[in-house]
Formats: C-alpha cells, structure tokens, sequence
C-alpha cells in the first residue's frame, strides 16, 4: 500500500533565482543572465539544479512536517528555464509514499516543468 | 588541469566552520518561496559544499563554469540547527570520462564543532571541455 501526496506547485521568477544565488553563494551567471546562458547552449536562463531540490525539499517538508527528512536525493536531468517577469514559470511535485519500515518511509516523486520532468528519480527518506 | 585518476581518494582541507544563522536560514527559505518557521530546510547544507567545491576547483584549477551539477544527494545523522557551526570536507571517490567529459562523483562530509557527522553529500559533478 502507498499514499497519494496532494501535488504541490511552485512559481520560479527570476528575482527568486537572484535571491537564491545570494544566499546559496551559486553566481553561476547562467541562472540570472540571459546572453551568458544562451552562449553555453541553453535556451535561456536557468534555475539552480538546487533551487528546484529546494523545492523538492519543501514539498516533502509540506507533508510530513520539519525535520524528519533522513535522505534526499535526485539527478538533474533537464533545465527549468525560467522567462523574464513576474510570471515566471512553475514547477509540479507529485509524491507517492510508501508504507513505513523500521520507522522510515520513501516518499517517490515525480517533478515536472509544463510537460516535462526535470529531475531524474527525486526520492526523499523520513523518519515515519 | 588534467581531471584523472590521481584524483581519486583525495581528500580536501575541511572548509572555515560556518555558523547556521537564522538571519542566513531565513534568506535561504526566502528565496525558494517558503516561509521560515524556525528549520532548517534539508537542502541547506548544500551552502557547505559549495565552499567545499570552490576549495577544490581552485586547488586543481577548474573552471566552475565548466561544472554541471549531475546529481545530489543528502544523508542526515541528525537535522542541521541554528547555531551550529559547521565544516565541511570534501573527497573524490572516483573519476570517470565520457563522451569528452571528466564525471567526479565527491563525497562530503559536514561535521559540527565537535567533530560529530551531521550530513553526508553525494555529487555528482560533470566538467566539460577544456584543452587538456
């Protein structure tokens, strides 16, 4: 038996990638400057492979409260590129829990961005 | 700076210890859209490993634009708090090439000021290009 998670959606504007890259230390000029990232082959500016964890981050903490996560992980598999203005673009994470186990469960999630997933195998491990 | 097997099993200087400040907490939730209620949110660490990552690029003189971040992957012994203060050592577990590209998987080790294991994170960078 598992449990559906309600799905939780997330607006990234560029402002926020400013804010993010302040207060991680990441200046990687690809998430805040177009020109730059279009010259590396990108379609435009992108979010922080660790804004959008964050997010994960979040929304794993929105279901099973603070503090419990043990373990959490993903690969980053495609860009969230993020357009100018207050618009911005969203983000979805479904989750799925699975039953607990020695005082543990897995929480699945698939994270997309309009039609596509972003993350590759985005799992967290909390504390039941 | 060639990227090759010489690498493997090094382990770099820890990291300056760094205080978990609600002001710096606070910032970080911010900026993802959430509120601060007081916790620390479990990919913070990631602060740590990045002072990690920049000491080990400039000793082997890498260019972090040429860095892609592959994968991530936090372990927790116990949730981070305001006002611990923290390090961080970072090792490389093995390198691969593919397709042109140096893949690093590191591994960091965030300890508070006892010395005790608070989290463990996994990465996997991609360093592309380059001339060597």
């Amino acid at each position: 038996m598992s449990t559906e998670l309600e799905t939780r959606t997330y607006r990234v504007t560029r402002a926020d990638l400013v804010a993010y890259a302040n207060a991680s230390g990441d200046q990687n000029p690809i998430h805040q400057d177009e020109q730059v990232a279009r010259s590396v082959g990108l379609p435009g500016v992108i979010a922080h492979g660790m804004f959008t964890m964050a997010l994960v981050g979040r929304a794993v903490e929105s279901w099973t409260g603070p503090g419990r996560v043990v373990e959490i992980g993903c690969k980053f598999t495609k860009p969230v590129v993020v357009p100018e203005g207050d618009e911005g673009v969203e983000v979805s994470v479904a989750g799925t829990m699975g039953d607990a186990a020695d005082g543990r469960a897995s929480i699945t999630m698939v994270v997309t961005c309009g039609d596509e997933k972003v993350l590759g195998a985005p799992k967290a491990v909390v504390r039941a | 700076m060639p990227i090759d097997q010489s690498l493997v099993g090094r382990e770099f200087p820890a990291t300056a210890p760094r205080e978990v400040t609600e002001e710096h907490v606070r910032a970080f939730v911010e900026a993802t859209g959430g509120e601060y209620a007081g916790q620390v949110p479990p990919t913070y660490p990631i602060v740590l490993t990045f002072d990690a990552m920049f000491g080990f690029l400039d000793a082997e003189k890498i260019d972090l634009f040429r860095i892609v971040h592959g994968d991530q992957k936090f372990g927790y012994e116990r949730p981070i708090e305001i006002g611990d203060v923290l390090t961080a050592t970072l090792s490389v577990g093995a390198v691969r090439q593919m397709g042109g590209a140096d893949i690093l998987r590191t591994t960091s080790e965030v300890r508070d000021a006892g010395g005790a294991l608070v989290c463990t994170a996994a990465a996997t960078l991609v360093h592309s290009g380059g001339d060597a």
